[in-house]
């Protein structure tokens, strides 16, 4: 069984949001609704570094237990998915994400947020037939069921960003750092993943 | 040959050494105990020296030697962002780390413990009414009655009880809704009374919180506590005993309810404005920084969250009690807030200086029954005198 996950090499990664285009194409999101951001550090000066981010399905991801409508499951990948049929849009996750992950559509009438939206690893939704129609509408593409990995890991230009099992990204990253040398940064796993 | 051992048995007399006094032993033992005592406290301290010989020398030494790379990647995971092209709130922060702190607190903490406060209020108001019973008018009702709250007075009162107790099921549901409604109702059920709950809270939130201004600003005049109120508290409000203590239009008890209302209605609703302005599409007001004591959108409502979660169900146990002694509690207390008028009965048991007033200056209305047996009798006078 694979342990999905997403890293981000700092050195590789240009800021060409091409990630971000590709993650709104391919899933129809909505106006004003970022599955997936690229946050550049120090900007403009010397040592300039770029992350692309997203929801990192965190091991015992805080979204999921925050939820006070119990909407998210970690599916046996370890993907985190939510189901949009039993968000209230009260905005919790959105509190309790280390990561911003957590989206939501434009306000509608009476002060409620909508159903959040964010990245699901191109892994679809829980409460919809896989490949249906009815679960491309509510959570986009699903990759995944197609055997295919995340399209933002998949056209990344530099393979900045690598998704898939843990181990063997890290392997891929670790590999880089034999022949680049330098220090690893493996951007964000300290958070999302503790157990290593 | 002599083994070191067998020099023990051989008394040795130094010639140079005299014997010294006990006097002198002790003061030795004295002083060289103060000194080991006052080193053992001294010298560990001695490494602040460097401190305030080259302070500014070391300090530097370390810095050049730290990873400037590291210390990127340490303020990133302690919240620093950068430059995004997505725009929105806190888009260019890779790691906010406080959401994990927020979710401990209201999960384990605030979820766990802070209902059960409700909880063990409802057992002690039951306990007392079982063991205690109603307060019971002393005197059977005259009829005569005295007004106590006119239409506007009842109508804030009503829009802001009813609001409360709406709220106080709705917000109570959020909290603890998936640990104790999920299990009876299912998901989807759950999901559709949260949904319904956050639109509820959302709506009678603003509205609740105009009535809480409204009755600060109507009733704060008969609240400022006086003499009366001490010997009233004195007595324990007469909760336990017989006697009914001394009591103005406003008792001791009614009083610290008001104060009550106004601190936990102030702090629920204001950070209450703060939890719902993304909700109607507002920003976040520029004057929610001076209340939560945080800075940042994220602190802040995380903040505004906990504070508003904590009081209002402090204040729901404690509303409780008021809503026990207003209704089963006290007989002839409900009719004043709901129309408008009080038994002088009950007046005079509850509020005797208030009654007291009210009589001296007249105010005391006479059953209506009454007035026309007067008037009949008056006519009755008329006729046979004529």
């Amino acid at each position: 069984m694979a342990r999905m996950k997403f890293l981000c090499d700092a050195e590789r990664c240009i800021e060409c949001n091409g990630c971000v285009t590709a993650c709104k194409n391919e899933h129809e999101v909505p106006w004003g609704v970022n599955r997936r951001r690229v946050v550049t550090l120090d900007d403009g000066k010397p040592g300039e570094k770029s992350i692309s981010v997203a929801c990192m399905h965190c091991t015992d991801a805080p979204c999921q237990a925050v939820c006070p409508v119990d909407c998210f499951n970690t599916t046996d990948d370890g993907i985190v998915l939510h189901d949009k049929s039993l968000c209230i849009g009260c905005g919790y996750c959105f509190y309790a994400c280390p990561f911003g992950a957590p989206q939501f559509p434009q306000q509608s009438s009476f002060g409620a947020r909508g159903k959040m939206d964010k990245c699901t690893f191109c892994a679809g939704g829980p409460d919809e037939a896989d490949l249906s129609d009815a679960e491309y509408e509510k959570y986009g593409r699903n990759r995944i069921a197609e055997g295919k990995l995340p399209l933002c890991a998949e056209m990344c230009s530099t393979r900045a960003l690598i998704a898939g099992d843990g181990d063997e990204i890290a392997d891929i990253y670790r590999e880089r750092i034999l022949r680049r040398g330098g220090r690893p940064q493996t951007w964000g796993w300290e958070t999302a993943y503790p157990e290593g | 040959m002599q083994t070191p051992n067998d020099s023990l048995h051989i008394p040795v007399q130094d010639p140079v050494r005299k014997k010294m006094s006990p006097a002198r032993k002790r003061r030795i033992t004295t002083y060289s105990l103060l000194a080991i005592l006052g080193l053992a406290v001294l010298l560990p301290l001695a490494s602040y020296s460097i401190h305030w010989l080259g302070h500014e020398a070391v300090a530097q030494e370390a810095g050049s030697v730290v990873n400037p790379r590291s210390n990127t990647w340490r303020a990133v995971n302690g919240g620093i962002g950068g430059y995004t092209a997505v725009k929105g709130q806190e888009t260019d922060v890779l790691i906010a780390p406080g959401g994990i702190d927020w979710l401990v607190k209201r999960e384990a903490t605030i979820g766990k413990y802070a209902p059960w406060a409700i909880v063990v209020m409802a057992v002690i108001l039951l306990l007392y009414h079982l063991l205690h019973g109603r307060n019971k008018l002393d005197a059977p009702r005259s009829g005569r009655r005295i007004k106590r709250w006119n239409w506007f007075d009842r109508l804030v009162h009503w829009v802001t009880a009813i609001s409360f107790i709406a709220l106080a099921i709705t917000g109570v549901s959020m909290l603890i809704g998936r640990a104790v409604l999920i299990p009876l109702l299912g998901k989807a059920g759950f999901a559709m009374w949260a949904q319904a709950s956050t639109t509820i809270h959302h709506v009678l939130g603003p509205l609740f919180t105009v009535g809480i201004v409204l009755m600060i600003v109507m009733w704060i005049w008969h609240n400022f506590p006086n003499a009366t109120d001490i010997q009233w508290f004195k007595e324990g409000g007469g909760l336990f005993s017989k006697t009914h203590p001394s009591a103005g239009r406003m008792n001791g008890g009614e009083k610290v309810w008001f104060w009550v209302v106004t601190m936990a209605g102030l702090a629920v609703c204001v950070t209450g404005l703060i939890l719902v302005a993304p909700a109607y599409g507002i920003p976040i007001p520029a004057w929610a920084s001076f209340i939560p004591l945080v800075e940042g959108a994220r602190p802040q409502m995380q903040q505004a969250h906990m504070i508003h979660a904590v009081v209002s169900i402090g204040w729901t146990a404690i509303a409780l009690g008021h809503i026990y002694i207003g209704t089963a509690g006290t007989e002839g207390a409900f009719e004043g807030m709901s129309t408008g008028y009080v038994s002088t009965e009950w007046a005079k048991q509850h509020h005797d200086q208030w009654y007291a007033k009210a009589e001296a200056d007249g105010k005391v209305i006479e059953p209506a029954g009454s007035r026309r047996r007067a008037r009949r009798a008056e006519a009755q006078a008329h006729s046979t005198a004529s």
